[in-house]
C-alpha cells in the first residue's frame, strides 16, 4: 500500500503538475477568481485524471502503439463531456461561469500527460490512485491561487465577506488586477517559489549564466 | 503492448470498439440528464425575470413565483401582441434567422447588437386586466461582451422598478460594478421618458447624480473607471427603449391596447 500512498501524495507537494511540470498553467488562470470555480474545476479535474488513468490501464495491453493516443483522447474526451453534462445538470450557476474550461479539461496536458505516462505502464488500480493524486496536485495549486484572489480581489472567501469592500461601506480596497487571470500568473509564480524554497532538488540549473558587466563607467 | 496490437485487424477492432463503447456513454449521459439541464436554465431565466421584477420571497419556489408572471410576445414593428411564434421560441436564435430576425444598420444599431429578432417575449404581472409591473428583456455590447439583462417597469409603463444584467464578461470590479447591488439600487423610481414624449433619456452620467437637477430622473450614477461599459449601457437602455425597440408597443400600451 505504500506504493499507493506514494503516488497519491507525491503530486501534491514533490512533483506538482502544475508547480513543477508547468502543466495545467492555462485552466488555473481562468478559473481562480474565486475559491467555489477552482474547488468545482478541482474535483472535475480529480475525476477526470482518475478514472482516464482507469480506463486507460484497463485497456493498456490492447491499445495499438501507433494510435494510442487517439485512444487515450477518445477515453479523454467522453469523460470530460460526461462531468460537463452532469455539472450542467446539478451545478448549473457553476458550470455556467466555468463555461468552456470544463471542455477545455480535454486538453490539459496533466489529463494526457499521466494516461501515456502512467497509466499505459501500470495496473488499473495504481493508476486510479495516481490520477486522483494529480488532480489533488492540480487542485491545490487552484484552491491556493483561488484562495488569495477571491480573499484580496472581491475581500470575499467562498462568496462570504471577509474583507468588507469601500463600494459596500466598508474600508477594504478591492486589487482589481487580482480579480483578472494574469494576476494567477505572479501567484503561480510565487507557489514555485515557494515550493523550491523547501524542496531545493527542484531547483534547475541555470540553461546559461549571465555575462558579467564589465564596463564600469556610464557609456 | 505486445507486438500483435499493431496488426491492421487488431488496430480497427480496438478502436471501433472503444469509439462505441464511448459513444454509447456520451450519448447515455446527454439523453439522460437533458430534462435536468432544460429545467436548470428555465430556472435560471425565471429567477433573472423575477430578481429584475424585485419579486423575491425565500420561502417560495421560483415556479410559485413565476406563475404570477405572465408570458407573451411582441411584435416589435408593429407593437402589438401576436401569437405567431414557433415553439420554443428563442429570441437570440431568431435575431440571426434571415425570416425571424432583422440586419439593423449602422445608424439605427446604437446598441452594437447588428442583428435584432422581430418578435421579442416580455412579462407581466397583471391584476385584474391591467398591467401591474412589465419585464423587458434587454442586450448590447459594453466594452469587452454582450451584456443581456432584463428592465422592469411599472404599470405606468415609465417608472423603472428594477434593471439587471444576466449575462455579461466586462472588466471585475470596474465594468462588473453593474452587478453592485448598490449600483442597481439606483435604478427604481427612474423615469425613462420625459414627460408627453418617447425618446428614451434614462441614461448613465458622469459621476454622482446631483438630486436637485431636474433631469435626475431620467440619471444614473456612473461606474468609476468604466466609461465604456456605461455608455454601453445607456446605449442599450436607448435602443431597446426607442423606436427600434418597445416604444411603438409601450404606446399601443398607454393608448389602451396592443
Amino acid at each position: 500500500m505504500s506504493q499507493a500512498k506514494e503516488v497519491l501524495s507525491n503530486p501534491v507537494f514533490k512533483n506538482n503538475p502544475i508547480g513543477l511540470q508547468i502543466l495545467g498553467v492555462c485552466s488555473a488562470l481562468a478559473v481562480t477568481s474565486n475559491l467555489n470555480t477552482a474547488m468545482v474545476m478541482t474535483m472535475a479535474v480529480i475525476a477526470v485524471t482518475a478514472f482516464s488513468n482507469l480506463f486507460v490501464s484497463i485497456i493498456r495491453n490492447h491499445i495499438p502503439g501507433n494510435v494510442r493516443i487517439i485512444c487515450q483522447m477518445t477515453i479523454i474526451a467522453s469523460l470530460v463531456i460526461v462531468v460537463d453534462q452532469i455539472l450542467k445538470a446539478f451545478a448549473y450557476d457553476v458550470s455556467k461561469q466555468l463555461s468552456v474550461f470544463v471542455g477545455l479539461i480535454i486538453t490539459n496536458c496533466i489529463v494526457m500527460g499521466r494516461a501515456e505516462a502512467f497509466a499505459m505502464k501500470n495496473p488499473p488500480g495504481i493508476s486510479f490512485m495516481d490520477g486522483i493524486g494529480n488532480g489533488l496536485g492540480y487542485g491545490v495549486v487552484l484552491i491556493f491561487v483561488g484562495f488569495l484572489r477571491e480573499l484580496f480581489g472581491a475581500g470575499k472567501l467562498f462568496g462570504y465577506e471577509v474583507l468588507p469592500l469601500i463600494n459596500d461601506g466598508g474600508w477594504y480596497m478591492g486589487n482589481g488586477l487580482m480579480l483578472l487571470p494574469p494576476s494567477a500568473f505572479f501567484i503561480i509564480g510565487m507557489f514555485i517559489w515557494l515550493v523550491r524554497t523547501f524542496h531545493k532538488d527542484q531547483v534547475e540549473a541555470p540553461d546559461f549564466e549571465l555575462a558579467k558587466n564589465t564596463k564600469k563607467e556610464a557609456v | 503492448m505486445s507486438a500483435n496490437n499493431d496488426t491492421i485487424g487488431k488496430t480497427i477492432t480496438v478502436t471501433v470498439l472503444l469509439c462505441v463503447v464511448c459513444s454509447v456513454i456520451v450519448s447515455a449521459a446527454a439523453v439522460l440528464l437533458k430534462p435536468k439541464q432544460i429545467a436548470n436554465k428555465d430556472q435560471d431565466r425565471k429567477s433573472n425575470i423575477l430578481a429584475a421584477a424585485g419579486i423575491n420571497d425565500p420561502s417560495k419556489s421560483v415556479d410559485e413565483l413565476f406563475a404570477q408572471i405572465t408570458t407573451k410576445y411582441v411584435d416589435l414593428e408593429t407593437g402589438k401582441f401576436t401569437t405567431d411564434v414557433p415553439a420554443k421560441y428563442d429570441a437570440k436564435k431568431a435575431a440571426k434567422d434571415p425570416q425571424l430576425g432583422k440586419a439593423l444598420s449602422k445608424d439605427a444599431d446604437i446598441a452594437s447588437i447588428k442583428y435584432q429578432a422581430k418578435v421579442m417575449p416580455v412579462y407581466m404581472i397583471e391584476n385584474n386586466g391591467q398591467i401591474e409591473k412589465l419585464i423587458l428583456p434587454v442586450h448590447g455590447y459594453g466594452l469587452w461582451s454582450t451584456l443581456y439583462g432584463f428592465l422592469a417597469l411599472e404599470g405606468d409603463l415609465n417608472t423603472v422598478v428594477g434593471f439587471g444584467f444576466y449575462s455579461h464578461a466586462e472588466t471585475p470590479g470596474l465594468g462588473g460594478e453593474v452587478d453592485n447591488p448598490n449600483w442597481k439600487a439606483l435604478w427604481p423610481g427612474k423615469e425613462v421618458y420625459p414627460q408627453g414624449s418617447m425618446e428614451p433619456a434614462l441614461g448613465l452620467i458622469k459621476g454622482t447624480v446631483d438630486s436637485s437637477n431636474p433631469k435626475a430622473k431620467h440619471q444614473i450614477d456612473g461606474l468609476a473607471g468604466a466609461t465604456l461599459t456605461a455608455n454601453g449601457v445607456t446605449n442599450l437602455v436607448h435602443f431597446w427603449m426607442g423606436s427600434n425597440g418597445y416604444a411603438p408597443f409601450l404606446s399601443n400600451l398607454k393608448a389602451g391596447g396592443a
